[in-house]
């Protein structure tokens, strides 16, 4: 293989969830104050009195440890107006405390060999340090700093919503693919708010004020609405006692939860077309699809990750035997399915065609492959494929400390609670061929279908001059 | 998680390559040439096995004028078919027994790679295939022509990337005609101009066991270990190893280059030739280097462009070692209008680092940070199978890992100094932008 045969954002959405081993159902942690309980996974979880949960994973093969903060909100909790500002504040969590000076959290962290960062997404903030384990300390007694004591100060921000416009322009605006993504999102969510952008439009960037940031960390930014997932070298009572003499002295705050913003019925399909500057076509399709937190039946869930499996999990699936290598009508084509999310969301296929191929051939043969799937059950072999690699993928992931953390904090975060990832591998050989056929007929109903198209236009400065804005435009090559 | 705060972890990434790992590594030679590089590790019922041929772009020149692709081609092309079964079958074969296979080529390394769960129920067939995939490729016209095209559009999807273009024009610039000029993706004509035959032959020439290095981690013995290694390439004829890459010759005055292009941010990179790997200033500049735009916040780069003043998002500096000279590379990516003051910034900067060199608490900070984060650089069986082809592949001594911390421990002011001031020139700069201009 020389270029990997899946397409941007179902790479996009590997990195997004990653998760391709936990789930769960919303289900309420029933557990005693202060009393620590250990999973079948070797998981040690308590609760602190502030309501402030604590989850660890012991793992001694090097003397390192990864800590994670992760908090209850992300751009799926925004509004109009304020898009963005989860990841502003985000980026303003670094700029000091009544404690330490902007910017001294990563010197005091990279003085002590860590490495550290954060990320937002539609419904999570997360802070992270890799650090050596006999540092981890510092780690967790900073983080509870900035839990509550962040100064937000104006010259810092005026400097920083530059920086995050910057990266803007970087990760989507100069991306093709990206920004047709961003506008494919947009489109298909009616009035849920995963139709709004992580990095925020850059209209409202631009009319953003410290204020914003204030009163977004004042409302969500409290041990109650925080997650501590600590991975590594380290012994579970001894992150306890940290957590209780850190976090445990903060005060909890009144956490109202967001207004449900419950997608509304989707009736018929709907199609945007992006044009901008770029050199190769590019095809989005979603169809609305149930998550674990909304799922009336659990097994659907299941059984749409295995359908994803046999549409592209790997070089053998359905998209890449037949759309790429047999009929040549694309030159990369993804699917992906992620179910740990707060609210429904997209089983998205992407792809772009090879060269004699019109986009309008591309969706056709995707259409075809769900046909398909639709017709007949997926063979034997090939639900035994998708269940080997979910097998051998639970032993792999236990190669990164990090990635350990991550399914832990995503899976409590976005509301399905960590104890799903325990039941995963039970759950995934379940599914029979039949679920996968009957969801993938249940789902993928053009109904509920949207459709985004890139259709390149000159990438030439001169021309772009000379012509002004042209009414229709060019299509592509 | 779509955003992060920095591009932190992918400066990282460039710069860790370089440094090892300090497991018990084992070494070996099999009858017929291939170096072997082995770590037990028991602790997860998994073995990584990784291949990497002396094999990459580099080797495009050697082929034929204007050939450059060819590498990447065959590197591509050897899981597209082999032993009678094409990539389906292929495909099939390891994903059935939840194996993970990788490839991929680059200017010096192309290479071949395997994971999979200990139980022989599944790491035997995989092995299998992963040798008749290394040692019995079919090179067929079909998957040829299919792949091919394939790589032409994605050169073509490169030319709406600002830093895709960037980076090949920088790369051409500051190479003239060297092999590490030529874009390993190749280009229009050279993808063109390559046929079938380029690949078989490119094959036979550089598929060896002498120009080969293996490295396994995983829950096995030595003994298992060397059977793996063995059978692995026991196909393969024993060949020669690549000769060595021809000498770089430095630019000999600053250029500038321009294009425009529109996009929203200027994608700027500057620099000039560095390293080789096992370079006697490496050390010195790995350190001189981290604290001037290596080490992401707290660099002085990072705070100059970003922290002070806004302009960026990402901005960055480093050296990335190859066989013979590989860039020192500065990074940055500005909107339009704000390019020259970025650019001022930059320049100001540079010069002044080149002069006096970092200041002792910064490199007192650098010091700290490389070595109390050693342990990171080496915690799970990925990072040490890739330390392992990178020992291998490069001949670096065996306790690269055991010395790396000492030997950045040994560096001085003066010797970061010294050697900022002999190696990097700021008068003889390449300056690639490509970005709207007069905006």
């Amino acid at each position: 293989m020389i270029l990997k045969k899946s397409g941007a954002v179902v790479v996009m959405m590997v990195l997004l969830s990653g998760l391709s081993a936990c789930q769960t159902k919303p289900e309420e942690t029933i557990q005693t104050k202060l009393k620590s309980s250990v999973s079948e996974s070797g998981v040690y979880s308590f609760m602190l009195e502030n309501g402030m949960k604590v989850l660890v994973k012991p793992d001694h093969r090097s003397p390192v440890a990864v800590s994670q903060v992760w908090y209850k909100v992300g751009s799926s909790y925004e509004y109009d107006g304020i898009t963005g500002v989860s990841h502003a504040l985000e980026h303003m969590m670094f700029k000091g405390t009544r404690n330490l000076k902007s910017g001294e959290f990563s010197e005091i962290i990279a003085a002590n060999g860590g490495s550290e960062n954060a990320f937002t997404g539609q419904d999570y903030t997360a802070y992270f340090q890799r650090i050596s384990s006999d540092r981890l300390e510092l780690c967790l007694q900073h983080e509870a700093d900035r839990m509550r004591n962040l100064q937000l100060n104006e010259d810092e921000f005026k400097k920083e919503i530059e920086v995050i416009k910057e990266e803007r322009r970087s990760r989507t605006d100069d991306k093709p693919t990206s920004l047709t993504y961003e506008r494919f999102n947009a489109a298909a969510f009616i009035n849920s708010s995963y139709q709004q952008p992580i990095i925020g439009w850059m209209e409202d960037l631009n009319s953003m004020h410290l204020d914003d940031l204030s009163q977004w960390y004042k409302t969500w930014y409290a041990p109650n609405n925080a997650t501590l997932v600590v991975a590594g070298d380290v012994d579970p009572q001894q992150i306890k006692a940290w957590a209780e003499k850190y976090f445990g002295v903060l005060k909890a705050s009144r956490i109202i939860p967001p207004k449900p913003r419950r997608e509304a019925k989707q009736m018929g399909e709907r199609r945007i077309t992006v044009k901008l500057p770029a050199k190769v076509p590019y095809l989005l399709m979603g169809y609305k699809v149930p998550v674990m937190n909304t799922a009336e039946d659990e097994k659907e869930i299941y059984a749409l990750e295995v359908l994803a499996g046999v549409l592209d999990g790997g070089d053998s699936s359905r998209l890449s035997q037949y759309l790429v290598r047999e009929t040549e009508i694309a030159t990369s084509a993804g699917a992906g399915y992620n179910p740990y999310a707060r609210q429904q969301t997209l089983f998205l296929f992407d792809g772009s065609p090879r060269e004699g191929h019109s986009i309008n051939e591309l969706e056709a043969a995707i259409k075809k492959q769900i046909l398909v799937i639709q017709k007949k059950p997926p063979s034997i072999q090939e639900l035994n494929r998708v269940k080997a690699q979910v097998l051998s993928a639970s032993v792999y992931e236990k190669d990164s400390v990090f990635y350990q953390a991550m399914q832990l904090g995503t899976l409590e975060t976005v509301g399905v609670g960590w104890q799903k990832k325990d039941e995963y591998l039970k759950k995934i050989q379940q599914v029979t061929a039949q679920q996968v056929q009957a969801v993938a007929i249940k789902y993928l109903q053009d109904d509920s279908l949207t459709v985004a198209t890139l259709d390149p236009q000159s990438t030439s400065t001169k021309k772009q001059k000379r012509s002004k804005p042209a009414a229709g435009g060019r299509r592509g090559h | 998680m779509v955003i992060k705060k920095s591009l932190i972890t992918l400066c990282f990434l460039v710069a860790q390559s370089m440094a090892v790992a300090s497991p018990d590594i084992q070494h070996w030679q099999t009858k017929n040439g291939a170096e072997v590089y082995f770590v037990p590790s028991n602790d997860l019922p998994m073995v990584d096995v990784r291949v990497v041929f002396d094999a990459g772009s580099a080797r495009d020149a050697e082929t034929g004028k204007n050939l450059s692709g060819t590498a990447l081609m065959t590197n591509g092309l050897l899981s597209e078919g082999a032993a009678g079964d094409d990539a389906q079958v292929l495909a099939e074969k390891f994903e059935a027994v939840g194996a993970v296979f990788g490839n991929g080529s680059l200017k010096d390394m192309a290479w071949l790679s395997v994971r999979s769960l200990r139980d022989d129920r599944y790491l035997q067939p995989a092995l299998i295939n992963l040798k008749n995939i290394i040692s019995l490729p079919d090179f067929s016209k079909g998957a040829f022509k299919r792949e091919i095209e394939r790589l032409k559009i994605s050169v073509k999807a490169g030319k709406q990337s600002p830093d895709s273009i960037a980076s090949q024009r920088f790369f051409a610039e500051l190479y003239g005609d060297h092999p590490y000029a030529q874009p390993s993706e190749g280009t229009d004509e050279s993808l063109r101009k390559i046929k079938l035959k380029h690949l078989k032959d490119f094959y036979k020439k550089y598929y060896v066991a002498k120009n080969a290095v293996i490295g396994i981690v995983g829950q096995l013995t030595t003994e298992e270990a060397k059977k793996i290694a063995m059978d692995l390439v026991s196909d393969l004829s024993a060949g020669e190893h690549a000769k060595k890459l021809p000498e770089v010759k430095a630019l000999a005055e600053s250029k500038t280059i321009h294009i425009d292009f529109p996009s929203r941010q200027s994608s700027v990179m500057m620099g000039q030739v560095g390293l080789a790997r096992g370079d006697v200033d490496y050390y010195a500049l790995y350190l001189g280097n981290h604290a001037f735009g290596g080490s992401g916040f707290g660099s002085r780069l990072m705070q100059k462009v970003r922290e002070d003043r806004g302009l960026a998002y990402s901005v960055y500096s480093y050296f990335s070692p190859m066989h013979v000279q590989g860039p020192f590379m500065i990074g940055l990516k500005t909107r339009n209008d704000q390019l020259g003051e970025a650019m001022d910034i930059i320049h100001a900067e540079l010069n002044k680092y080149v002069n006096e060199g970092p200041g002792q608490d910064e490199l007192n900070d650098s010091l700290k940070n490389i070595t109390g984060g050693f342990p990171l650089r080496i915690d799970s069986n990925k990072k040490i199978v890739e330390y392992l082809s990178v020992i291998g592949f490069y001949s670096l001594p065996l306790n690269h890992l055991d010395t790396f911390v000492g030997n950045i421990n040994q560096q001085s002011k003066k010797k970061v100094d010294e050697a900022l001031k002999r190696r990097i020139h700021p008068d003889k700069m390449l300056t690639v932008i490509v970005g709207a201009k007069n905006k």
